[in-house]
Formats: C-alpha cells, sequence, structure tokens
C-alpha cells in the first residue's frame, strides 16, 4: 500500500455532541471530548456509561446518529479508511484469535494493515520481546492467561505502529499482577509521546496513566479535568466512621462537616472526604470522643470511582469496585464461552 | 503532562492500490482460516463422519431395495454423496462467521485498514480449499466402495469443479445466515431446516420417479438435483451441456443474490 503522510495541528481526537441510540437506549446523550495529541485520555465510568460506544464510534466500527468525531482531524464517517490507518485499537474484550499462536496474530495484523512483510516480522519480534511474550510465541493464544491474551491484543494493536492508541478498559478483569504489568507497558508506550484514549471502570488506572479525565455517566460528560481537579472537587481521602445506631450517626455527620462533604451511609455509618486524611483522622476522633459519641469502626481509604459518582452526580455507580458486567456484557461472555466449548 | 512530540501524520491510500490490498487481505484471512483447518482437524473429520455413514448405509443396507435403470446403485448414489457433504458442510461458512463475531475478531478487523469485502471473501475462499479437501476424501470413499467413473479423468475433474462451484455459492447463503444470528448454535439450527429438504428432497439418493408427482415437480427444479445430475452427466456419461449449463446458471444466481446480502450485513454487523 502506498501511503504518504499529511501533517495534522490541533487535538488529535475531537468529539462534539455525539449521540448513539440502540432502539430505545440512549447509550450517547451528547458527548464533547478534545484530546490533544501525545497526551492521555482516560473515559472514567460505570458499566453501561457509553465508553465502549464512544470508542465505536472512534474507531470506525459504529457510526453515529448525530454529532462529529474526527481523528488527526479525520471524520470518522467520511474517511473511515484513512482513520482506521493512524489508529490501534484493544477492545473491552481481548480480540486475539486462539487458535493461532502469538506470532501468527501479530503476523496477521501486519499483513492486514499493508506493512511489508519483512519489516512486519521485526516490529512482531520487537512487540513479543517487549510484551514479554517471546516464550509463548509459538503457542496457540487460547492457552494463553488473562493477562498474556490482554498483552498479546495490546501487541496486536501496535503492529503498524498508529500514532493514536484505544484502550478499552484495558485491565478489567485482571489481577493485581497482571494490572501492574499492563501499566507500565501503557506508560512505557506514552512516554513515546502516543496519543491515548483509555476507558476504565477504576479510579486508580485513570489517576496513574492519564492526563486528563472525563467522568461519563449516562451517556454524558459530568465532569472533567485533570486527576488532581477531579480529586479536590472530592477530597482526597474518606474517613469512614461506623456507630453504633442511626440517631448517633445523624449527630456524627452534623459534627463531621466542617472537615468536607459528609454522607451517611447505610444508617450508621457517616462517610466524610477530608483533603489530609492523617490530620482529619486525628482531629475526627478527638471531636468524637470530646462529643461521647463512641465509634465502632473508623477506617481510612482512597476515593473510588463510587465516591467520585456519588459526589458528582448524588447516587452511587451501579457496580461498585466495577468489575460486574452488565448485560450486554454477558451476551458477549455467554457467546465467548459457547465458542470455546464448540472448538 | 506532554505536548505534541509525536509526528501526527494522516497516512493516504492511493486508488490503484486499493485493488491489490483487496486481494492481498483476502489472502490474510484465507491463510489465518486455513491454519485454523489445521489446528483443529477434528472439524473436517466430523463433517465428512457423517457422508461416510450415509455412503456405508446407503451402499449396504437400503442400496439392495433401490432400483435405478441402467447404472449401478453405488455409482448412481456417490454424486447425491458429493452433493450432500458439500451443502452440509457449507454450514460451516456461517457458523466460522458467527464465531469471529462472538470473539470479537470481526470488531478488531471492522477497524482496521482492510478491504470491507475481505472477511467474507477470505472465508469463502478458505471454506473452497476445504472442500477440496473433502471432496477428494469422499471420492476415495466412493471408490473403496466400489464407485466407478464411466467417463473419464476429465470429466471426474469438471464435476469436482462444480461441487466446489456448488459449495460457494452455498457458502455466500449460509454467511448471511452466520452474520445475522451471530451465534454459531443458532446458524447451525438455522442451516438443518434449510438444507435437508433441499438434500433428501432431490435426485441425491433415490431417482425423482418414486416420488409423489407434485414433490417431482418441486425436486426436478432444485438446485441439489440439478447439480446432482450435471454431475452424474459427467462422471457417468449422457449429455452434459443442458445441466452443466442450468447448474452454472444457479450458481451464479445464488452468488449474485447472497454476497450483496452477506457483504452488505458484515458492513452493518455490529
Ligand atoms: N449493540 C448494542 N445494542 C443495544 N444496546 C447497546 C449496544 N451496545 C451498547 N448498548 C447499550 O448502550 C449503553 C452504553 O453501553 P456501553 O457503551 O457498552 O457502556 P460501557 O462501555 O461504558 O459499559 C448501555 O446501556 C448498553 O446496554
Ligand atoms: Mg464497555
Amino acid at each position: 500500500m502506498t501511503t504518504n503522510h499529511a501533517p495534522h495541528d490541533g487535538p488529535a481526537i475531537e468529539v462534539e455532541s455525539l449521540t448513539k441510540r440502540f432502539g430505545s437506549v440512549v447509550a450517547l446523550d451528547g458527548i464533547d471530548l478534545s484530546v490533544p495529541a501525545g497526551t492521555v485520555f482516560g473515559l472514567l465510568g460505570p458499566n453501561g456509561a457509553g465508553k465502549t460506544t464512544t470508542v465505536r464510534i472512534l474507531t470506525t466500527i459504529l457510526q453515529p446518529d448525530g454529532g462529529h468525531a474526527r481523528v488527526l482531524g479525520l471524520d470518522v464517517g467520511r474517511e473511515p479508511h484513512a482513520v482506521r490507518a493512524s489508529l490501534g485499537l484493544a477492545g473491552q474484550y481481548a480480540a486475539v484469535d486462539e487458535h493461532l499462536t502469538a506470532r501468527e496474530n501479530l503476523k496477521l495484523a501486519g499483513w492486514l494493515t499493508g506493512q511489508p512483510r519483512a519489516s512486519a516480522r521485526a516490529r512482531g519480534e520487537e512487540l513479543l520481546e517487549r510484551f514479554d511474550l517471546t516464550a509463548a510465541a509459538g503457542r496457540v493464544a487460547g492457552t494463553y492467561s488473562g493477562g498474556m491474551r490482554k498483552r498479546l491484543d495490546l501487541a496486536v494493536a501496535l503492529v503498524h505502529r498508529p500514532p493514536v492508541l484505544f484502550l478499552d478498559e484495558p485491565t478489567t478483569g485482571l489481577d493485581p499482577q497482571g494490572r501492574g504489568d499492563l501499566w507500565e507497558l501503557i506508560e512505557e508506550l506514552v512516554a513515546e509521546g502516543m496519543t491515548l484514549l483509555l476507558t476504565t471502570q477504576y479510579l486508580e488506572e485513570a489517576d496513574r496513566l492519564a492526563d486528563r479525565i472525563a467522568v461519563v455517566d449516562n451517556g454524558r460528560v459530568v465532569a472533567e479535568g485533570t486527576a488532581p481537579e477531579l480529586k479536590a472537587r472530592l477530597g482526597s481521602t474518606i474517613i469512614d466512621v461506623g456507630l453504633a445506631d442511626p440517631a448517633a450517626a445523624a449527630r456524627a455527620r452534623v459534627l463531621l462537616e466542617p472537615f468536607g462533604p459528609a454522607e451517611i451511609v447505610d444508617g450508621t455509618a457517616v462517610e466524610v472526604n477530608v483533603d489530609d486524611g492523617a490530620r482529619a483522622l486525628l482531629q475526627i476522633v478527638r471531636l468524637l470522643d470530646r462529643e461521647r459519641l463512641e465509634p465502632e469502626t473508623v477506617a481510612i481509604r482512597e476515593p473510588t470511582l463510587d465516591d467520585v459518582f456519588l459526589t458528582l452526580t448524588g447516587r452511587r455507580a451501579e457496580a461498585s469496585g466495577g468489575a460486574a458486567p452488565d448485560t450486554n456484557d454477558r451476551g458477549r461472555a455467554r457467546r465467548r464461552g459457547a465458542q470455546r466449548g464448540a472448538a | 503532562m506532554t505536548t505534541t512530540t509525536f509526528p501526527a501524520t494522516v497516512p493516504v491510500t492511493t486508488e490503484r492500490s486499493s485493488l491489490v490490498k483487496a486481494a492481498s487481505d483476502t489472502m490474510a484471512i484465507t491463510w489465518r482460516n486455513l491454519l485454523m483447518l489445521r489446528r483443529v482437524p477434528q472439524l473436517l473429520v466430523f463433517s465428512t463422519i457423517q457422508p461416510v455413514l450415509f455412503v456405508l448405509m446407503f451402499r449396504y443396507v437400503f442400496g439392495g431395495a433401490i432400483r435405478v435403470p441402467g447404472v449401478r446403485y453405488v455409482d448412481y448414489l456417490m454424486p447425491g454423496i458429493f452433493a450432500q457433504t458439500v451443502a452440509f458442510g457449507s454450514i460451516n461458512t456461517g457458523v466460522g462467521l458467527a464465531q469471529d463475531l462472538g470473539t470479537g475478531l470481526i470488531e478488531r478487523f471492522r477497524s482496521l485498514p482492510m478491504a470491507r469485502s475481505a472477511v467474507l471473501a477470505g472465508r469463502t475462499a478458505a471454506d473452497v480449499v476445504r472442500n477440496v479437501l473433502v471432496v477428494a476424501l469422499m471420492v476415495s470413499v466412493g471408490f473403496i466402495v466400489g464407485f466407478r467413473v464411466h467417463t473419464n479423468a476429465a470429466g471426474l475433474l469438471a464435476a469436482v469443479g462444480l461441487m466446489l462451484l456448488f459449495g460457494f455459492a452455498l457458502s455466500w447463503v449460509f454467511a448471511l445466515i452466520g452474520l445475522a444470528t451471530a451465534n454459531p448454535e443458532s446458524a447451525q439450527a438455522a442451516a438443518f431446516p434449510l438444507l435437508a429438504p433441499l438434500v433428501f428432497a432431490s435426485s441425491a439418493f433415490v431417482p425423482l420417479k418414486s416420488m409423489p408427482g407434485w414433490l417431482q415437480v418441486l425436486a426436478a427444479h432444485q438446485p441439489v438435483t440439478i447439480t446432482v445430475d450435471a454431475v452424474r452427466a459427467l462422471v457417468l456419461g449422457g449429455p452434459t451441456l443442458r445441466p452443466v449449463v442450468q447448474m452454472v446458471a444457479w450458481a451464479v444466481g445464488l452468488i449474485a443474490v447472497f454476497a450483496p446480502l452477506a457483504v452488505s450485513r458484515y458492513r452493518r454487523a455490529a
């Protein structure tokens, strides 16, 4: 394939009032995003928020109902072929061919993206090495662990050196070790200057990897900013005080309000968002002691997506902790299971 | 925060290369599907067990009771068996596509700068190669149970060619079904009630004359009968031009209708 390269100034990814419905379900209800080249953008939201739909539109898999989406200045609806040549996608489920080895999966991707055979082979070996798959490279991907599949999926997305990369929930379903490994790989890619849009249900992940974060809910962006900006709206630490009864909890909530936003949860506990966790903890314990409110439990923790949601929308993200599949996901999981069963 | 350090570039494909690219993409997908055949050879074995059983049953159990004037039953039977094998084998196209939809592979293909037609063309092309193996195997089985070609090697080769064309045409029908159901089990289930009447209410196993009159009319004009009659003419002798032309017309017609439908369904498949 002959290609020539036209330079593009301006944001690498631009999304304006994007809308998408599936029958009566409104998946996207007017999304706006702008991602400068060379930066990492995180789409943070619970299951069903519209993250995957946004990624599928940006990667030309799906047509939007309304609005515009551009990648490197190219409209994804009008010039899908040119857009495809400049993007890499690792979807929510590792879409590697189970009957092919890692090396064959990479060869197929190199072939389909029009790479010269020799350079595709060299690139494949480099990626195998880098993603720690060289030892398993001759085994069919069906025998891989979840983490290995995800790494191979990412390697496949990088074969043609795309300037823009989309990662849809790259670490969902991985154990902490696998998640840490993948984070390091992603950080290396980012250091090389790639533009990256990643979706996640984990605040910690967005915090670690993304320069800017958009919190999405019901197909809308409900907040956007850097991780420190979002946390400033939230308080950086949460102190959870369990009390004996609802009356005590109500009193405690009033007392703790000056430390930061305080909420009663499960009737008898109070959660306070504070900025300086250690100092606030000490003061809170002293105050409660003075007021003769004996706490049953006191816990201190980092805010989660659930807390972001509670603060931004006044309700909890349904999938607290994040990994529970929604009905859509389950349908796919079932099909995938059936496929494996048949093979 | 990092600012622009990566060369933000826009690759542009030229028109001239797009046909070459489409051919190359089709080859890539064909290669991948054939590798799969090598990795899971059971698929090939299972799809030939049923026709082999039919050969044994009709040759040695029912064959004695079926009289076909002017020809040994085993010679009459084998062209029917070839058509049956290829017809049921073409379900494979739909099942394979449904599997690729389910695993998200097609989703990835749709994000790649590849020809839209390649996933379907590569799948049907690989299924033609698969049919070469299957038909060769069934011809060998035929020879073992006493089947003989009355014409010559060229006749047999032409017959094999017709079988492959027949399989290729049906593959497009099942490509559409596989994409529409998006589920391997459903694709399989939808295929059987469609194929069974075509294969069994045909001249594949018994002469049409043994059927009731109304059924004879239906059976005489459907593609399995026409294919089987063309294959018989090529390997057993008799006028070949008319049945072969009819058969090719059927195949071209099926492809002309179902290939565009399947491709448009592929474009929309989510
Ligand atoms: N192909 C589809 N058909 C019908 N509904 C869909 C489809 N894809 C997504 N949805 C629905 O659209 C909404 C957004 O889904 P999605 O973008 O997958 O969210 P997320 O990736 O944030 O979990 C959900 O309500 C989901 O059920
Ligand atoms: Mg999703």
